[in-house]
């Protein structure tokens, strides 16, 4: 499975989380808070901080942490707070 | 007879197991694609066969015993509504990672030690090349060892209270098989030759837009620094977990009664709310082996079964004592409160800091409703779960007094995030009736 993060392609294992793939991909963060637009990347792990959010096909605020890819997905960082598109 | 279980961790596994064996028909919902919950993780478990399990499943709401339900990939708008009716929930929606901040612990390469442990033992990957690990408890033994199997160096493993003090207390020796699991963490990090020190932590984290070293000193009992015992350490990753705090919303949304933060069951799972049962770690931390004992006791009762399960009763109340040795053994102390600095952030979503809560104080709020109102802390994304109880804390000691609402943190009507199309076309009866 591949999937795009940022326009860069990566290899997904089975059963990988987006954020597994960042983060086995050498990265720490991928989005920026609202107000100090400071980075975040995964914190809890699990569902339940809300940091490690992604936007995915378009649709922002994805929990990277808990959202398995699909084939094709394009992922890409989230700046502040967005809309879909 | 229908029992909807919430949560698919030992104890929800367990419930259900109960459950369908007491001959109930059991639906169990859990938000992963995998059963097991946060221990079984890596190792996928299996529900008795006549249970149906909703895979990739949140709970997001309920009216009485009708529980509302999203199934599909997370935080997805595509996902299929369920709505269920109940005419007993058992609820084991487990816990996750408590901890106190300090100096940089936004800082992206700070991890929860049960984020490191997810991902280390569910997807093989470690969050660090060079690793510390720094808390209470101890969880923070697998934590270290986990990281060391997927190829991490874990430079020293702190513990601010004494270290394995819970050993020492009587109840401890009630686990045997916990005991054993532990000293088997013990030797591989031995092996290892990886310092493990008790009253120590990891008091500040350093680096600009990640973490490249932390700052480690030694610890009075109370948790505040001993002068000149401060150390700079390099490392790519932090791992903290000061125990756990339990998943509350749906308990607090029954109106479940709590007790030290906890649901409240009485011998059977039973809460104070008629057909609601609760069962794992948001009765209390006390590891997986009586979270699921737990969830026998309650997924028998909540179907009815005429015979108590001796066997599961007995181990919970061993269990119990195991999980009271533990309590006592590794509290957070108030000491930690000196950590902070001015504008160390206490709630990270809205990134208030400990400056902008002194001045929500300072205008006289005492409650957690007029704190979150004046401050913003806890109204952001994660609503409260990451920093509320240490805002409760922190709010507490300064004031003098407890908040009369502490609870008020757990108040979410809605259990897990929902696009706002979702709510517009959410159906509101059960499959069944529509
Ligand atoms: C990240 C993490 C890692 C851990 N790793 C270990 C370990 O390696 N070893 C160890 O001894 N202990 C570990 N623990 C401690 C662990 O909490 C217990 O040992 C045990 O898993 C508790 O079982 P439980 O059934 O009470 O809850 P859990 O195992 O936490 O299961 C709860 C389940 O409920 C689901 N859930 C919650 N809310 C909803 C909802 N609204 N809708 C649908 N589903 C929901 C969750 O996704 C989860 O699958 C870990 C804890 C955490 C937080
Ligand atoms: S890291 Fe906390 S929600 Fe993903």
């Amino acid at each position: 499975m591949r999937i795009t993060v940022d326009g860069e392609p990566h290899d997904v294992p089975p059963g990988r989380t987006i954020a597994g793939v960042l983060i086995a991909s050498g990265r720490s963060s991928w989005r920026t808070t609202r107000a100090g637009e400071r980075p975040r990347g995964v914190f809890c792990g699990i569902g339940v901080c809300f940091d490690c959010l992604v936007v995915v096909n378009g649709v922002p605020d994805v929990r990277a942490c808990q959202r398995y890819p699909e084939d094709g997905d394009a992922v890409r960082t989230q700046h502040g707070a967005e809309l879909p598109t | 007879m229908r029992v909807v279980v919430v949560g698919g961790g030992p104890a929800g596994l367990a419930a259900a197991d109960a459950a369908v064996r007491a001959g109930a028909e059991v639906v169990l919902v859990d938000s992963e694609p995998w059963l097991g919950g946060q221990y079984h993780r890596g190792t996928p478990q299996h529900a008795d066969s006549r249970v149906r399990h909703l895979a990739s499943s949140t709970v997001w709401a309920f009216e009485g015993l009708r529980l509302h339900v999203r199934s599909g990939p997370a935080d997805s708008p595509h996902r299929t509504p369920h709505v269920l009716d109940a005419d007993a929930v058992v609820l084991a929606t487990g816990a996750h990672d408590r901890v106190v901040p300090f100096p940089g612990w936004d800082l992206p390469g700070v991890y929860t030690a049960g984020a490191a442990q997810a991902l280390a033992k569910g997807q093989g990957v470690a969050v660090g090349r060079r690793v510390v690990v720094s808390g209470t408890g101890p969880f923070l033994l697998p934590v270290a060892e986990s990281l060391v199997r997927v190829g991490a160096r874990v430079v020293e493993v702190l513990e601010a209270n004494a270290f394995g003090a819970w050993a020492r207390y009587p109840g401890a020796l009630a686990n045997v098989s916990k005991l054993g699991e532990l000293a088997r963490y013990a030797t591989v990090l031995g092996r290892h030759r990886i310092p493990v020190r008790g009253r120590a932590a990891v008091i500040a984290a350093h680096g600009d837009d990640r973490v490249t070293g932390v700052t480690v000193a030694r610890l009075r009992p109370d948790w505040s620094v001993v002068d000149g015992t401060r150390r700079r350490i390099a490392v790519d990753a932090v791992c903290v977990g000061h125990g756990f705090t339990p998943r509350l919303e749906l308990a607090v949304g029954f109106g479940c009664r709590l007790v030290g933060g906890f649901v409240a069951v009485d011998g059977t799972g039973a809460t104070s709310v008629p057909g609601v049962y609760a069962a794992g770690e948001v009765t209390g931390i006390g590891g997986a082996d009586l979270a699921a004992a737990e969830g026998a006791v309650a997924g028998a009762a909540a179907a009815r079964a005429p015979e108590p399960p001796t066997r599961a009763l007995r181990a919970v109340r061993r269990g119990r004592r195991f999980a009271e040795a533990l309590a006592a053994a590794h509290p957070v102390r108030e000491g930690r409160h000196g950590w902070l600095t001015p504008d160390t952030l206490v709630c990270r979503c809205e990134e208030v800091t400990l400056h902008d809560l002194d001045a929500a104080l300072d205008l006289g709020a005492a409650d957690v409703r007029t704190i979150k109102l004046a401050s913003r802390a806890g109204l952001g994304l994660c609503q409260g779960r990451t920093c509320g109880l240490e805002i409760a804390d922190l709010a507490a000691a300064r004031l003098g007094h407890p908040l009369p609402d502490a609870d008020a943190f757990h108040r979410r009507p809605l259990a897990t995030p929902l696009r706002l199309g979702e709510l517009a076309d959410a159906p509101l009866l059960p499959e069944e009736d529509l």
